[in-house]
């Protein structure tokens, strides 16, 4: 790290004043939050990274409780070195008083400006307690993603999963979604989920990938340009291979079967528009079924100040960021996955990159940190094009499976509101069925609602609430 | 809201329709609005009988369209927080039922709590308005603009109003081309002015920023539309100020809704801590039992607002062939079907009317809510 200076060049810490607000806050401790807050606390700032879970890490270097008792949690993961590093450090600019790290603080509004952002936290482990307005200079969001779900009958029924989630369950309670598991949707994470589930013990039937690998050699390019994210693939290949696990590309899970749970699925070809090929159907059965179409930049509270978002090439928002990754709102940084999905060694930069930018700093560390960055920027971007869903996968559903769970709105009456009733757009579609009104906010179907009401519009829908906050909280001065 | 009861009543009078709209239906205030219909916070005067007129327009398009607009006769309450606050609400209750409206007065607490069982102890009373009703606005809009068999160009932005060489309206432009009618109506709501500006005039609307927060469901916890006396006070007052008074309701659907902030800011887009927190503390303090509850999101919008309060209804006398219908400020939803059945009226020479035309006295309503009474180039405060 040549600019960031070792430890006994950084500044003492400024007397602890509670009040004086804060040079930096981070928002996010994953691994973009996570670099950026020790590469900042490292340059001499003084810095509150909020976090809503009890320690860092984020949903990808989410590890087991100490409760547990698990003696090695960096066999489920690659790249551990990085984040137990980081982690290290941090603990050494917290003991310095550089650095404070403030967990179990929700974040559910930033107001403000430039020089003086207020973010407003609801605490405690499910954010119930009290509530704390942290105030900063600067503003850096390193907010991560969440899963994409597409609906299809069934997929209700307990026993089905996030393929993410999947993951996390393993990763953070070393417990498993089922004995025999389907692994299903689209993106690279499958690969990834279906090797830890059978590192773990389960059984995996099949891996169903919607759309091809193909795409990725139509960039040979970008390919050759990430030897790293080659050989990553190369070791996800070799844990399918090792565990005898078929991987069908094409292929979907168009419904599931069971009665209190999950029984069996049926799984069909597709064309390349993702519209299921008759005379395909293949029954499977299992017990879990763990499913996901990649993942979806978490906007809040970026989008409450008003920093522009961008359509993505497989069809989410993300923050507009530049080269220093600065938003469009003066004195906002982005790192990580809301400004577009990457992956944690990209996220790992860019938090670094936002912090050299925060603190003034340029110079050699800052080009060749930039150059890795536009490298894997390229990868995944082709690693969407490649993923995302075509239009034909509406067909799998029937007009009575629910696209929103929360308010049990079906197909059907999204489909209404479009033909017969002029929405638009999912904020229509919302506004006439209550698709997304409810504990989710629109975050589990507002995929399937924005390609019923004909796709993704050119801004993000806003949550000017980024997550529940009771009326006591609210009303605390 | 208001576009729509306008193409709904001017269908039913046998006129062809088409509605323009830039966005997708309900995509301005409507979509932002709670769908208040209510008498009870209107003093004597044009706005009042204008509600009365659709209270009973509302009820008879409930029983056109069943459950779909979500409907429903709950009543408001309206209470007093003090003894002085309490005369206060009763001398002004008095001057309503003498214009038509059915009220009674509630005395002390437990008959409050007959009425509303979560209401904070010790209040003094208030006053039961039964006439208070609510919808759901975008359904409403939806459903009307589907009744009325209006050809619908949504997602079209008007970007002139097409004049003769007389100077009377011919049409109007967008980008898929030139819409031509003897007749445009500006039901542009909070944007009318700009509509307004097309044609050749002017049209001194402002918006007026209101947040509303959202709860998480609950059993019916609050039965009726309830608020605090100092309501009144804000929906009439001209400050440019933030002004808070929380109305508190309940569902069909099962979340709480607490509105209704009022400031005028502009279109400022941003949170609001601020108007959270005093809403929150206002609804707190009216009912204590949603302390602990849970919001799940606020939403605001912008109540296009004139400078005298009142909208502006009917044919513009300045430029031939213009109707306006707009600047309802809060009350939009509410006043719609009466706003269409005088522009219907209007549009059609004096024949509209599902139930028989204009009520006796309509001609001075009209008076009151003339479009050019600002005057071309009218200042705003």
């Amino acid at each position: 790290m040549p600019t960031l200076p070792s430890d006994d060049t950084v500044p003492a810490a400024p007397d602890a004043c509670d009040d004086a607000p804060y040079d930096l806050a981070v928002v996010g401790a994953g691994p973009a939050g996570l670099a950026a807050a020790v590469a900042a606390g490292r340059l001499g700032l003084r810095v509150a990274l909020l976090d809503s879970a009890a320690r860092t890490g984020g949903q990808f270097y989410r590890h087991p409780a100490p409760g547990l008792g698990a003696r090695r949690p960096e066999a489920l993961h690659h790249a551990w070195q990085a984040y137990a590093d980081r982690a290290a450090r941090l603990e050494a600019l917290v003991a310095a008083g550089r650095v404070d790290h403030l967990a179990e603080h929700h974040v559910w509004a930033v107001t403000g400006a430039a020089g003086e952002w207020s973010v407003h936290a609801a605490l405690g482990p499910d954010g119930a307690d009290q509530r704390r307005t942290v105030r900063a200079a600067k503003l850096l969001l390193a907010t991560g993603a969440y899963e994409r779900q597409l609906p299809f009958p069934g997929w209700t029924l307990p026993g089905v999963v996030g393929a993410g989630g999947a993951q996390a369950m393993l990763k953070a309670g070393l417990v498993l979604p089922g004995q025999r598991v389907v692994v299903a949707g689209s993106g690279p994470l499958l690969l990834a989920v279906a090797g830890s589930l059978a590192a773990a013990g389960a059984e995996i039937p099949a891996v169903l990938e919607a759309s091809g690998y193909v795409g990725y050699t139509r960039r040979p390019a970008t390919l050759a340009a990430n030897p790293g994210k080659l050989a990553e693939g190369a070791v996800h290949a070799a844990a399918l291979l090792r565990h005898r696990i078929p991987v069908r590309t094409r292929s979907a899970v168009t419904e599931v079967h069971g009665k209190d749970r999950v029984e069996a699925v049926t799984v069909m070809r597709l064309d390349r528009d993702w519209r299921p090929v008759p005379g395909t159907e293949r029954r499977i059965p299992c017990n879990a079924l763990a499913v996901g179409h990649g993942l979806v930049p978490q906007l809040e509270p970026a989008t409450g100040i008003g920093c522009a978002t961008r359509l993505t090439p497989d069809g989410t928002h993300a923050l507009v960021v530049d080269d220093r990754q600065r938003t469009t709102v003066t004195g906002v940084w982005s790192a990580g996955e809301s400004g577009g999905v990457g992956g944690a060694e990209l996220a790992l930069l860019e938090g670094e990159l936002a912090a050299l930018d925060i603190a003034g700093r340029d110079g050699r560390g800052r080009t060749s940190r930039a150059r890795r960055r536009d490298r894997l920027r390229g990868f995944a971007d082709a690693m969407a094009v490649a993923h995302a869903p075509r239009p034909g996968w509406t067909a799998w559903l029937d007009d009575d499976t629910d696209v929103c769970r929360c308010e049990e709105v079906t197909a059907g009456q999204v489909r209404e509101a479009v033909a017969e009733l002029g929405a638009r757009d999912a904020r229509t579609v919302k506004l006439l069925t209550r698709a997304g009104m409810g504990w989710c906010q629109g975050r589990m179907c507002g995929a399937a609602v924005a390609c019923l009401a004909g796709g993704a519009g050119d801004t993000a829908s806003r949550r000017p609430l980024a997550c529940p906050v009771t009326l006591e909280q609210l009303a605390e001065d | 809201m208001v576009g729509a009861a306008c193409a709904f009543y001017a269908a039913r009078s046998g006129l062809s329709v088409v509605v323009v709209d830039r966005g997708p239906v309900a995509g301005g205030t409507t979509g932002a609005g709670e769908g208040n219909l209510l008498v009870s916070d209107k003093e004597p005067g044009p706005e009042l009988d204008l509600a009365l007129l659709s209270t009973r327009l509302w009820r008879e398009l409930a029983e056109e369209f069943p459950e779909r607009i979500e409907y429903e006769p709950k009543g408001g309450l309206v209470v007093a927080t003090t003894g002085h606050g309490l005369d206060a609400l009763r001398t002004f209750a008095t001057t309503q039922r003498e214009a038509g409206v059915t009220c009674q007065d509630i005395e002390g607490a437990d008959a409050l709590h007959d009425l509303e069982p979560h209401l904070a102890p010790g209040l003094p009373g208030g006053v039961h308005y039964p006439q208070d009703a609510q919808v759901q606005p975008a359904l409403a809009a939806a459903h009307l603009l589907r009744a009325s068999g209006a050809e619908l160009r949504l997602g079209e932005e008007v970007t002139a109003v097409l004049r003769g060489p007389d100077g009377a309206v011919r049409g109007v432009r967008t980008p898929r081309g030139d819409l031509l009618a003897p007749a445009v109506v500006n039901a542009a709501g909070t944007w009318g002015g700009q509509i307004a500006a097309l044609a050749g005039t002017e049209l001194p609307v402002l918006p007026r920023r209101g947040f509303v927060l959202v709860t998480e469901p609950l059993p019916r916890v609050v039965r009726r539309k309830v608020y605090a006396a100092d309501y009144v006070a804000d929906v009439a007052s001209g400050s440019a100020a933030l002004q808070t008074s929380a109305v508190v309701e309940g569902t069909a659907a099962g979340p709480v809704l607490i509105g209704a902030s009022r400031e005028r800011v502009g279109f400022d887009r941003s949170l609001s801590v601020e108007v959270l927190r005093r809403l929150a503390r206002q609804a707190g303090e009216l009912f204590p039992v949603l302390k602990g509850v849970r919001v799940m999101r606020t939403y605001h919008g912008f109540r296009p607002y004139l400078p005298d309060h009142l909208p502006a209804i009917g044919a513009d006398a300045r430029v031939p062939g213009l109707f306006q219908a707009c600047g309802h400020e809060g009350a939009g939803v509410g006043l719609a079907p009466a706003t269409g059945l005088f522009v219907a009226n209007a549009l059609t020479g004096g024949t509209a009317g599902p139930s028989g035309g204009l009520p006796v006295g309509a001609p001075t309503l009209a008076e009151a809510f003339r479009p050019e009474r600002f005057g071309v180039g009218a200042g705003v405060v």
